[in-house]
Parts: structure tokens; sequence; C-alpha cells
């Protein structure tokens, strides 16, 4: 290997790799695997809840502060849970690079945009306009 | 040692041995259950579209709302929302299993055997249980 620059090898990969990364999304899909234990059982009481009310109740109850403090942080988490797991997918079984680099944009703007559009309808229900 | 040698200078040119596809081997449940996870995930990922269908018709309005309680009321809602509730419960087990690892704990054989099996016989029991309760909340089937 031709050096042409003054670093290691060492001082270059450590820490990255050839992902270009560290292992935070390893360490985050911890993090929002553990949160989203208690918030997938607070979302199933949720459902279960609301199962045969009619629209108007919905309403009330989704957008009272609890509920929808608890669905809020339950569409953040999720969201960027299964932006980490998709990727995950993504890279271990796309290979050609512009695909790769297309499906990885997919889903990152899927994952903004059920993320955005459930937050901004939760806070809507909630604040009422 | 020649051969180390023979293997730097030639470089990635000289074919390397390939380790066998998934099909030579056994079919072992943790295997399953290392699938089952993955997938449900993905389940899982295109499975919000319902949930941010179900927020965003909810805020919309009464009409709105009807057209989405319509469809989870159908037969294919009713299966949909079945599936999902697996999907969900089945990642969350194996999350949880997958979480014991991390800690370090669960690596023995036989202890691997029973976190795969308490994977799935937990997963179908719960998404069963949270089904009688729905039902039972709603006052019996509609």
């Amino acid at each position: 290997m031709k050096e042409t620059q003054m670093r290691t090898p060492m001082s270059r990969v450590r820490g990255l790799g050839a992902a270009h990364s560290g292992t935070h999304h390893f360490w985050h899909q911890r993090v929002t695997s553990v949160a989203g234990i208690p918030l997938c059982i607070a979302l199933i009481v949720i459902v279960i809840a609301l199962l045969g009310r009619n629209h108007a109740a919905v309403v009330q109850i989704l957008g009272s502060p609890i509920v929808a403090i608890i669905m809020l942080l339950f569409i953040i988490n999720i969201v960027y849970h299964m932006w980490i797991g998709m990727q995950e997918i993504i890279v271990d079984y796309v290979h050609e690079e512009k695909f790769k680099l297309a499906t990885l944009l997919a889903n990152t703007f899927f994952c903004f945009a059920i993320g955005f559009s459930s937050a901004f309808a939760i806070l809507k229900l909630s604040f009422g306009v | 040692m020649t051969e180390l040698q023979a293997g730097s200078t030639a470089g990635a040119r000289r074919s390397r041995p390939l380790s066998p596809h998934l099909q030579v081997y056994k079919l072992m449940l943790t295997f399953v259950m290392s699938g089952f996870h993955r997938i449900s995930g993905a389940v899982l990922y295109f499975g919000m579209l319902l949930i941010a269908w179900w927020l965003i018709a909810a805020a919309s309005g009464p009409n709105a709302y009807s057209y989405f309680e319509w469809f989870m009321g159908s037969l294919i809602g009713r299966l949909v929302l079945f599936g999902y509730t697996w999907a969900l419960l089945h990642h969350m087990l194996g999350g949880i299993r997958h979480l014991i690892w991390d800690l370090g704990y669960g690596f023995e054989p036989a202890e691997r055997e029973f976190l795969a099996l308490a994977t799935i016989v937990g997963s179908i029991s719960l998404t069963l249980i949270v089904w009688v309760v729905g039902y039972v909340a709603m006052g019996g089937p509609r």
C-alpha cells in the first residue's frame, strides 16, 4: 500500500471502517428498541381502548395530552428505529451503488414522510385547529 | 508461509474459497427466528403506513375516518391488523431476545433453543390474547 498521507492506516480506520461511520447506529438501534417496548405496549392499549368508538370519541382520546405525548414519543422513536433497520437491510442486500443510493434515499424520505405526517396529525388532534 | 506470500502478491485476483450458501445448512429454529425478526421488521416498516393513515384520517374529520373504519372493519382489514399485531409482538419479543444476548446471556445451545421457541410461542400466544382482549373490550365480535 502506497502511503500518500501522514496518518497511519490504524488512525484512519479507528472508529470508522468501511461504513464511513462508527457504531452509533448499532447503539441507537438498541436505545430505540428499549424505548420501543413500553411505547408499543402503550400503543396496543390505546388501540384497544379506541376499538369501536366513533370519530368524536377517537379525536377526544387521541388528542388528550397524555395519549398525544405517548403517541408522539412512539412515532419519533419508531421512525428512527425503522430508518436504521431498513438501512441495515438495504446495505445487506443491495450492492449496486446507484440502486443502493436510490433505496437509501427512498428509505429516508419514507421515514420522514411517515414521521412528520403522523406527528402533524397528532398535534392537530391535540390542539384541535 | 509461501502460500501466504503468494496470497498477498496475487492479491484479490486469486479465487478464494466461498462459504456454503444458506440451503446446505440444516434448518434450525434459531435461524428461522432470525429471519422472522428481519421480515417482521420490514413488515412493520410498511405497516406504519396504516398508523399514519389512522392518525391522518382521525385528524381530517369524520368522513375520512369512516373510510379508515370501513377498511379496518372489512375481512382484509382485520387480516392485515391481525398480521400487524403478530409482526409487532414477534419483533418485540425477538428484540428482547437480542437485548438478552447484548447483555451477554443466553448463548448456551439449550438457552438459544429456548429463546427461539419462547419467541415464536410467545408471539402467537400474545397475539391471540391481545385479540381476545380487543374483542372483549369492543363487546364481542361484530
